[in-house]
């Protein structure tokens, strides 16, 4: 993993390409953008992103390795598949940035803060502990994340929509203590372990 | 002429007779118009109706025939009789459906038709029956310039029409550019990889076609004469000069790559590791013919490629070629692919501004993108030496960072453009002469007086008009195809060459027929001259858009009809008038101008004269009329060749004779004109930036004359042109010359 990091890349050549086409969820298509754009001006967050897809793709094409992984862009997406629907050359964009985000991760060189990032292994953890997501122990960890005293914040601002999920049955109130997993919660944490081992193995994560 | 017999017939049809009253304007004819025979017929144009002028022709003598009915456009097949001279009346379009169907505009529209009526007769007066170009050329040989891929693409297409072909070709072999070529960009599905250059087969076919002779290491080194009668000396560098006689010639002399000595920026010259896109090829050539990989000119291993494209081309500082070659990012995709085929971790990257990937060019440039190939949006700057190799300085565009760089490039590719081999600019002004990239040796060497070589457009590119007439130069009989016309790239070339083959096939049968080709086609008349009257002022043979005209041993101008395309830029030039048509004169349209009926200056009856040009001008207004868009009834239309063709004399006489207007429309000028006949609408706007004096002379408001452009699809805006002009006249008056 280590040198993985501190890899030299040459400009414009391929060795970042083919690192991402290797190690990254459909990575295979970078090279097929032809930098029309549509996909920047498609994003509905386009405007808050430092990167958007396009440029990303050519900053991958460019060999600006550390500055792609350690970016906060592509955590932006929030998978409304527009830019999917729209591109002439039909890369699956969305896929890219989850895939690039979840490398980045897998390195080490993701943005520690990033907030989507730390939810998403909020999340993360939460389902994969019971094989079902705990709302309750998801709201409060979230919710928490920033301490004590932002989670008691956070907590107050949503009462209302909790009170209401809780009404219709949506939110378990006693989640924290009594959460219904799956039956063969075993079997999921092997299937997992497996998982991770094919994955670490395909994209050189083995010790 | 003694013999003229007048025969005026006019239609009921149509919906005429409901909105004209038909017998008033048979009266006109016969009084006014003198014609010896009038008569109406309900249906002028159905077997009967033909029929009835056809049995006047035979048994009553009538040899000038003046239809009254629809536009001279309409019916042209029914209205067709050779024995006589034709002369149409366009009452339909341009009278019933141009002005309202009311009671109150009954008047008007009467007065416009009999007014058209008298034009006509008065016309068919001053006609003769047009004959075949007594000097037709019969020949039907076909004569290549070039043995490229578009020369013998256009020999082996004209040979399958059942011609005999000479193929001259200055080099030792058949191929031209292609031939230097490793691979082609694909022509066939998938458009994935490169080709075969496909001249091998080309050629073979070439040899397997007995139709076709051709010659190699030569030269044409004199060309004289005419469609269906052209003189050839093909000089051979072994020595002998035969002369040949052809019908028509196909031009397809190719181009030659920009100088990249002149792009010291990019390292050419100073670095053997820098390269054009010819260079390139050598080296991949050489490598194939060895079955090796492709090396650095220094026999190292080649691990990284960059490409600059549009390499001195699309240059807006005047320095460089200032136009996109249209075949070179194709083409550097597919030496991308060179190395990627060769060895797929060789880095290739390709840096564009624009990538343009024409034909089925985008397939390529996604197989190539698959093929990892690099493809980076920028300017380059600078190309240069370090270490061993080279780093390439350029300006990424999307990213935007202007100090981007590729380093340890073992080879650089530069895309330079294509530079026409068109032989010598006749029309250079002599500043111009001294440009390196203007050759100055004749490819032709024709004896024509206007110079030895096909007139260029821009650049060096040979002029044809590029919408109507892709592959006619302004020399008849003589057409260039492929890149000498324009940029462009193998397919096209192929289908360029195509399309003159059988244009060149059109024209030897057109001159053996002696009849005109494009625009008039079939046209059987010529222009002939009064040589009594001439006063060798040389306006016609220097102004002639197609250098039909030369000079005699006593430097009279000497008509070749057989190049002539019948526009009557030289009748309108003509300073003492003595060039005309059988069909088409200074006395025709004069005699026209003179028959309106001029009423006088308290009528509130203007009349604005209108020349329109035939090729556009008029049928917009015929449309106009299809589409019952009313326009001014106090208009007369005349419709001319070329706008070219309008002898200033008919619009002093208009002038001079009470009408209150004259306006002319014909085609755009300018480098991207319109005009059918390339130079007649330009020629006329220069006479015309003249009219001013004239005007004052005469004591008249310069708005009296008026120079419009007008193309095919005005429909809509031709009559409100005329309608605005209408206007103006109210504005400024009735003129003051009626009733004189
Ligand atoms: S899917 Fe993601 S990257 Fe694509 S438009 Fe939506 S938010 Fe933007
Ligand atoms: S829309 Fe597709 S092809 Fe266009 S820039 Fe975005 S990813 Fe590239
Ligand atoms: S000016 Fe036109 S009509 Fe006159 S000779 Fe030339 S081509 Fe023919």
């Amino acid at each position: 993993m280590g040198d993985q990091n501190t890899s030299m890349v040459q400009k414009y050549r391929n060795d970042f390409l083919k690192e991402v086409e290797a190690n990254v969820e459909e990575g295979a298509w970078v090279k097929m953008c032809m930098q029309c754009g549509v996909c920047a001006g498609s994003c509905p967050l386009g405007p808050a992103w430092e990167h958007p897809p396009q440029e990303i793709f050519m900053m991958i094409r460019a060999g600006r390795r550390e500055e792609v992984l350690k970016s906060e862009s592509m955590w932006m997406c929030t998978s409304c598949y527009n830019c999917i629907v729209r591109c002439p050359r039909e890369l699956p964009i969305t896929h890219i940035m989850h895939g690039l985000a979840n490398y980045a991760h897998r390195l080490g060189l993701a943005p520690k803060m990033n907030p989507t990032r730390r939810f998403a292994k909020i999340f993360w953890d939460n389902i994969a502990k019971s094989g079902r997501v705990n709302e309750l122990e998801l709201s409060v960890r979230l919710y928490f994340m920033d301490g004590f005293k932002a989670g008691v914040l956070k907590g107050l601002a949503m009462k209302d929509i909790g009170i209401g999920m809780m009404k219709t049955g949506r939110l378990n109130p006693f989640g924290l203590f009594a959460h219904k997993g799956c039956k063969d919660i075993k079997g999921i944490h092997k299937m997992l372990k497996k998982a991770y081992e094919i994955e670490d193995r395909k994209k050189g994560f083995v010790a | 002429m003694a013999d003229m017999k007048v025969g005026a017939y006019l239609c009921q049809g149509c919906g005429l007779a409901e909105r004209l009253d038909i017998k008033a304007l048979a009266a006109v004819a016969q009084k006014e118009g003198k014609a010896q025979v009038v008569r109406e017929h309900e249906f002028l144009c159905n077997g009967q109706g033909v029929a009835m002028i056809q049995k006047d022709i035979a048994e009553e003598g009538v040899n000038r025939v003046v239809i009254g009915a629809c536009s001279r456009r309409a019916k042209v097949e029914a209205f067709h009789f050779p024995a006589a001279a034709i002369t149409r009346v366009n009452l339909r379009e341009q009278v019933i459906w141009s002005q309202p169907d009311t009671d109150e505009a009954r008047e008007l529209t009467q007065e416009m038709a009999a007014d058209y009526i008298r034009m006509g007769c008065a016309e068919a007066k001053k006609t003769a029956v047009p004959v075949p170009n007594p000097a037709a050329g019969h020949n039907k040989r076909i004569l290549v310039v070039g043995g490229g891929v578009t020369g013998m693409t256009a020999a082996l297409e004209a040979a399958r029409g059942g011609y005999d072909v000479l193929l001259v070709e200055k080099e030792a072999a058949l191929g031209g550019f292609a031939a230097k070529l490793f691979r082609r960009v694909p022509f066939a599905e998938p458009y994935a990889e490169p080709q075969d250059n496909g001249v091998a087969s080309l050629a073979a076919a070439i040899k397997a076609t007995p139709r076709i002779k051709v010659f190699l290491g030569a030269t044409t080194t004199r060309t004289s004469g005419a469609p269906g009668n052209f003189s050839v000396d093909i000089t051979t560098e072994s020595g002998p000069t035969v002369t040949e006689a052809v019908g028509a010639i196909v031009m397809a002399t190719g181009f030659r790559p920009y100088d990249a000595r002149r792009l010291p920026e990019f390292g050419f010259g100073a670095s053997p590791l820098v390269v054009d896109q010819a260079g390139l090829e050598a080296l991949a050539r050489a490598a194939g013919e060895k079955g090796q990989a492709i090396t650095r000119p220094d026999g190292k291993a080649v691990k990284s490629v960059a490409f600059v494209q549009c390499a001195g081309q699309r240059d807006a500082s005047g320095t460089h070629l200032a136009y996109c070659s249209g075949h070179c990012c194709n083409t550097s995709i597919k030496q991308a692919m060179y190395f990627k085929d060769q060895n797929p971790d060789i880095d290739t990257a390709i840096i564009y501004t624009d990538l343009r990937t024409p034909g089925n060019g985008e397939d390529f440039y996604r197989s190539a993108q698959r093929k990892g190939v690099i493809f980076t949006k920028g300017q380059v700057a600078k190309v240069e030496s370090a270490g061993d190799g080279l780093t390439v300085h350029f300006h990424d565009l999307i990213l935007n960072d202007e100090a981007a760089t590729i380093s340890n490039v073992d080879l650089v590719v530069l895309a330079t453009g294509q530079v026409p081999n068109s032989g010598v600019n006749i029309e250079a002004k002599p500043a111009e002469g001294a440009d390196a990239n203007v050759p100055s040796v004749s490819v032709l060497n024709l004896t024509y007086r206007q110079g030895p070589d096909v007139p260029q457009l821009k650049y060096g590119f040979t002029d044809s008009h590029f919408i109507c007439f892709p592959y006619e130069t302004r020399r008849t009989g003589i057409y260039t195809a492929g890149p000498v016309r324009r940029p462009m790239d193998m397919v096209q070339a192929i289908e360029d060459a195509t399309g003159a083959a059988l244009k060149a096939i059109q024209s030897v049968e057109s001159a053996s027929h002696g009849r005109a080709v494009h625009p008039r086609a079939g046209d059987l008349s010529y222009p002939s001259f009064r040589r009594e009257g001439c006063t060798q002022c040389k306006r016609c043979t220097v102004e002639c858009p197609f250098g039909a005209i030369d000079e005699d041993e006593q430097r009279y101008p000497l008509f070749n009809e057989g190049r002539c395309r019948r526009c009557g830029t030289c009748m309108g030039a003509c300073p003492v008038r003595v060039i005309s048509f059988e069909n088409y004169s200074v006395d025709t349209v004069g005699a026209q101008i003179k028959a309106v009926d001029i009423p006088d200056e308290f009528s509130e009856k203007p009349r604005i004269l209108l020349l329109a040009c035939e090729n556009d001008a008029y049928p917009a207004l015929d449309m106009a009329g299809m589409n019952r868009r009313v326009s001014s009834a106090f208009v007369r239309t005349i419709p001319v060749r070329c706008l070219g063709s309008v002898n200033m004399i008919w619009i002093t006489d208009a002038l001079n004779s009470g009408y209150d207007g004259v306006m002319l429309m014909g085609c755009k000028h300018g480098d991207d004109y319109q005009c059918h006949f390339v130079k007649g609408s330009e020629l006329a706007n220069y006479r015309m930036s003249k009219i001013d004096d004239t005007l004052k002379n005469l004591n008249l408001e310069v708005d009296r004359v008026r120079i419009m452009e007008v193309a095919i699809a005005d429909i809509e805006r031709v009559p409100t042109l005329i309608d605005e002009y209408a206007a103006k006249i109210r504005e400024i008056g009735m003129s003051p010359f009626k009733g004189f």
